[in-house]
Formats: C-alpha cells, structure tokens, sequence
C-alpha cells in the first residue's frame, strides 16, 4: 500500500534521513523503532507532506505522493496523528472530531460525518462520555484517544501514528495499544512509530529500526525482538525478561 | 511443492523493493559494524548512502576469497561473538579457511532456505531424509539436517563415510530421500549394486546432490542406478551454506533465494555485469544475514542468470547450473576446459563410472592430461573410447588410466578431487 524508496530529507544543511526505503502492505501493521533523534518522526513528516522530501519516492497505492501538500495527501487516505496529540483544546470533542471528517463532510454530507462519529466513539467510549466537554479538560490518555478518533473520523486507509504513548501512564498505554489492535482487526492499516519498543514489536506484524537517518535493521517482529542489538538497545537492559 | 508462497511466488516489483530495504540495511550495518568494509567502500570512493536502488549495487566494491581469508579467524563478523551461536568454516585446502558465525535469526534463516529447496523436490513430513554429507565444520551436513527438521522429515544424520553402513541405512530404515555430494552419491549407488539392493528393495524416491559441480550425464545415471529424481541446489559456507538457489521440478535452472540474496553475474577479467543468459563468474549478496554479511562475493562459480518466469510459479531469477569453478579450468597452451565437461565425455561412454580425476602434469615442456578413472576391472575397450573422445574435444592426446573402486581420495563430504595439477608454478 505505501511503499517509501530512498528518501532523503534535510533540515538546512543537517541531513536528517539518508537513504531511507521501507514499505506497509494492506492490512499490515509496522513500526519504526529507533532512539530520539533517528530520524523516524521526520520520516512520517515526510509522507504526510509536513516536511518536503531532498529525494526519493513516495509511492500510496500507485500514486506517487512526495512533495504533495499534506491536504492532499489526507485526502488520498493518508492520515497522521502527531506527536503530542495537537487537539484543540478549546474546541469540544465532537467539534474536533467533526474537523477531523472534515473532508468526508464535505464529500459525502453530514450523515456520513455522524455515522462515522458513532463508529469512533464505539472504539473509544470515553470519547462519547465526553462528547461535549471541552477537549483541553481531557486527560492525556483521553487526548490521545481524541488524536486518534480524530484521525480515523477521515477513515484513513493508511494511518500513522507517531509517538502514541509518550507521556502516558504506563495503564494507559496498554489501552492506547488495545486500541491498535482493534484497528488491526477493522483491516486498518497502521504505520506506528515508537520509542516503547517492546510494546510496539508486540503489536506490529514488521518492524524497522532507525539509527541516525538509515535503516539498520527491518525485518518480522518477532525477529526484530530476538536481535541481541535490538534488545541491548531498545529493549531495556534486562532485556532477558521478555522471553517470559 | 513450494514452501513459502508469500516470498517465492511474490510479484518481482514487490521483491524489488523487499530487496532494496533489505540491502540498505545490510549496508549500513556493514559499515557500522565491519572494519573491512568501510575500508574498502572508502578505497572505491563510496558511501553506503549511494545505494538508491538495486541498480545501484554495481557500485560498490567486490569482496574476494583473499578478504574473508585476511579477515581469519573474526574479522568479518557483523556482531560481537557472544550473539554468534553457531561457526562454519570453508575447507582451506587451498590456503586459509574463512570461518563463518550465525546469529540464532541466521540459523532461522537458513533453515528456511533449505527447506524450500526440499520442498521444491516433494519432500514433506512423510519422508526419511538421510543426510550423508559430512557433519562438522562443513556446512552441508547440518544446512540440510535443519532444513529437513523444518519441513518435518524423519531426519537421519547418517553424515559422509562407511558405504556399507550407508546401504544398510537405506535398506532397513527405508529412507526416501538422500542429500549428499553427487560423486558420493554415486559411491552409494555402486555400493548398493555390490549388495545387490535393486531399485525395488529399497525407497529411496528422491536426492538432493550439491556441494560440487556435477554433469547432466552424472544425473542420468544417478537417476537411473538409484530410481530417484535426482535435484541440483547450490550453496557456499561463506554466504551461507546449502540453500543459495535450488531446482524445482522443472530444472530449467536454479531459483536463486532472493529476499535473502542479490545474484549478479560479472566478466571474471573486468569485473562488469554481464547480461542475463551470458555466463561469467557469480556474485552474491546477503541481504538478510546478521553474523557473517558479505557484499558484493565473488564466488569463483561460472554460470548465467534469467529473469524469465518459471512455470512453477516460483517468481525467483534463476541461474544456470554451475558449470565449474574459475580456478578449475584446466589451460594447457590453447586447450581451455572445464572438468564438467570431461565429466560429460567420460559419463557418454558406456560402462564409465563417474569417478575420475584428471591430473595435469608437464614433461619436456609439455602439458599432458591423465584421466584416472575407478573401474572394478580392466575394461580397455572403455578406456580406449574414453582417451578418443576426450583426444577429439581437446585436440591433444589424453592418457586413461584405470584405478580400483575408492581408489580416489575424497577428502571432505566425499568430495572426489576432480584436478590435480602438478605443473611447476
């Protein structure tokens, strides 16, 4: 479905990716693990058409996307929820999850926005508890959930994720991770990026690992959480224990 | 039977990209993480970045035998030796051995390998698999042992040596499939006319021969000594082991693994890529191994490559079989031949046994050719129509000597030392 071939981009002179291919299939879950730094929020940036690609190709279904301004590029099914959630804060649930189907409104009228309104709270039933209460009072873990409703209100067909865990409670965390599973059996089709590796190899049906700007490492999850590097340097030092 | 439909029967732009992913990665793992090859990108002036595409794999330098032989016992490893879980080593018959560690996901890997291959000849859980390769630092023992385990075969590790043992085992554990060298294999099938153990005592159905190059001639016989199919597969211990490439049921060919390898075929002299269907000296890439990754490996193997679908469905480029080895030709003035295609001649003689060796020697400035040739009597009229043909393909006189069953040496995995050249360097 989305197939990224030896991208490059830079911030002024900093090279930030070099070289970077990778590829999601329909219905696969990935992850991009790697250290702060390594380049893996850049490289979603880069495919959602925030940051603007030195070189290589961008490829959703055949459609080549690099350089594509990012409302085009959710337009075409292709959505991004940031790191650090970027709710508005003064806006109400609904409201913010009404602006995230935005384009589905438009498209396909306000019945279509509604319904599909009903389907996210489904997923997330604090988001309907909530529904007009004003987004900025909401937890972290709830403004994820919000992030995330938001996103899949546009019914993305490739949905990226970056940092979906960064400063929740590690309860939390595990909700934020059920939910992803869940989108893995509604057929959606996740790119996630993570620093907790271990949860994200968890989830994920492949991974890469990033290190300054390049792939060191791709391969199933379950291989990836078996590489002695990966574990040394992902994984925590007693990184033993996930063999129990 | 096709072992792994996701990969083997994947569509080529997917593999495409699978490949460059993959390479990109074994790249920037070499770099960080193998002294040699930061040196030698630095010597050719590249960097690991300028891999854009698999096209662009022509940029980067070769990696000889010499290399690895330089890097002994360490020094190619990608990983610290603590992740190493396994050590392989090539002969070093000719000079140093290279040795060889897998990581636990190497080990994986080539077991999946393996298993395609025998998958590709029918082999399923039903099946006695008796492995007679020699196990020990030699990878085709334990290459094929795993392979088999995977598929589910009842696995025998009979390992090379004792004929009789050998025949025994076929006969009373009533295995299905050998995998052994194919001049071993002819070892057994003699061993097994001498005890009389015709083709309907026993079960064998199938073999898995590699390890050496071996003729279609060789094949014909082994196929029907034995009353098996008989399959090629291709390996080497310093790219991995057994389980490189593989012949399905058509062998049109070897399908070349390739999410784990990148094959090119180059001009031995210039080193330049050659087109598919034009033989030259075969390179090989890993682009899954973690131990022991190589770049750009000049395997010393003449062959070609096709990209041509294979009606089997399996969607790998597909190399010719191996015709010899660069270091094997055999010069002696104008003459230039392969021991393959000596082999050939000897095998088209009725009644030769395809255990020769050819020894080149030089008298009073003269290169002669000896062709010594196990035979269980004297049989001068095989002989004689051997030296004629032979006499005829390389316009020169050619000496048959006859020499009793077993009379050659088979040093390693019951490979026969097919050259021997005693010429003066």
């Amino acid at each position: 479905m989305l197939r990224i071939t030896s991208l490059a981009a830079r911030y002024g002179a900093a090279e930030v990716l070099h070289a970077v291919s990778l590829h999601v299939g329909p219905g696969e879950i990935v992850t991009i693990i790697g250290a702060n730094g390594a380049g893996k929020s850049t490289l979603l940036n880069a495919v959602a058409g925030v940051v603007k690609p030195a070189s290589g190709t961008v490829l959703l279904d055949s459609s080549r996307m690099e350089g594509a301004d990012p409302a085009q590029v959710v337009s075409r099914g292709c959505v991004l929820v940031p790191e650090g959630r970027q709710i508005f804060p003064d806006l109400s649930v609904r409201d913010n999850l009404l602006l995230g189907g935005y384009l589905r409104w438009r498209r396909e009228g306000k019945r279509a926005a509604a319904a599909e309104m009903d389907g996210v709270c489904e997923l997330f039933p604090v988001l309907e508890e909530r529904r007009e209460q004003r987004a900025g009072t909401l937890s972290g873990g709830e403004q994820q959930m919000l992030a995330l409703g938001r996103a899949l209100m546009a019914r993305p067909r490739l949905l990226m994720l970056d940092e979906p865990s960064i400063g929740l409670a590690p309860l939390v965390v595990r909700e934020i991770f059920d939910v992803i599973r869940r989108l893995r059996e509604r057929g959606t089709t996740v790119l996630l990026v993570e620093q907790n590796a271990r949860a994200a190899l968890a989830v994920a049906d492949r991974g890469y690992v990033m290190e300054t700007g390049r792939i060191m490492l791709e391969g199933a999850a379950a291989e990836l959480a078996a590489n002695h590097d990966v574990r040394r340097a992902y994984l925590g030092k007693e990184y033993r224990q996930i063999d129990e | 039977m096709i072992w792994n439909e996701d990969f083997e029967t994947m569509k080529t732009t997917e593999r495409e990209q699978v490949q460059l992913e993959r390479l990109q990665a074994t790249v920037n793992r070499a770099l960080r993480n193998v002294a040699f090859y930061r040196e030698s990108f630095a010597r050719a002036g590249v960097t690991g970045d300028e891999v854009r595409s698999r096209a662009h794999l022509v940029r980067l330098p070769f990696t000889t035998k010499e290399d690895l032989r330089t890097s002994y016992p360490y020094g190619m490893f990608a990983v610290p030796l603590r992740d190493i879980v396994r050590i392989h080593s090539t002969s070093g018959t000719t000079g140093t051995p290279v040795i060889v560690g897998y990581t636990r996901n190497d080990l994986k890997t080539w077991a999946e390998c393996v298993a395609r291959l025998l998958a590709a000849g029918g082999m399923t859980e039903h099946d006695v698999m008796q492995v007679a390769f020699t196990y020990g630092l030699f990878s085709g023992g334990f290459g094929l042992h795993a392979g088999a385990e995977r598929v589910g075969a009842s696995v025998i590790p009979a390992s090379a040596g004792g004929l009789e043992k050998q025949v025994r085992t076929i006969r009373d554990f009533k295995t299905t499939a050998l995998a052994c060298t194919p001049s071993y294999a002819s070892a057994i099938a003699g061993a097994m006319t001498e005890a009389g153990l015709s083709r309907e005592q026993h079960s064998l159905r199938v073999g898995f021969f590699g390890a050496e190059p071996w003729s279609e001639g060789l094949r014909a016989r082994l196929e029907s000594s034995l009353g098996i199919t008989a399959l090629d597969n291709y390996g080497l211990t310093e790219v991995l082991g057994p389980g490189i490439s593989f012949e399905c049921e058509r062998r049109e060919g070897l399908h070349v693994n390739e999410d784990h390898f990148v094959a090119e075929v180059v001009d031995p002299a210039t080193g330049e890529v050659r087109a598919d269907g034009i033989d030259g000296e075969l390179v090989l890439t890993t682009i899954t191994k973690e131990g022991f990754p190589v770049i750009r490996y000049r395997t010393g193997d003449l062959c070609s490559l096709t990209r041509e679908p294979c009606p089997c469905g399996r969607t790998f480029a597909r190399m010719s079989r191996i015709q010899g080895r660069i270091d094997d030709l055999i010069i002696m003035g104008a003459v230039k031949v392969f021991p393959s295609q000596i082999e050939q001649v000897i095998l088209d003689v009725e009644g030769a046994t395809p255990d020769y060796q050819i020894v080149v020697d030089r008298a009073g400035g003269t290169d002669s050719l000896e062709i010594r040739v196990e035979m269980a009597g004297p049989a001068p009229a095989i002989t004689q129509r051997i030296s004629r043909k032979l006499g005829a393909l390389l316009d020169t006189p050619v000496t048959v000597t006859p020499v009793p069953p077993l009379a050659l040496a088979r040093p390693e995995g019951g490979k026969v030392r097919r050259v021997v050249d005693k010429r003066p360097v």
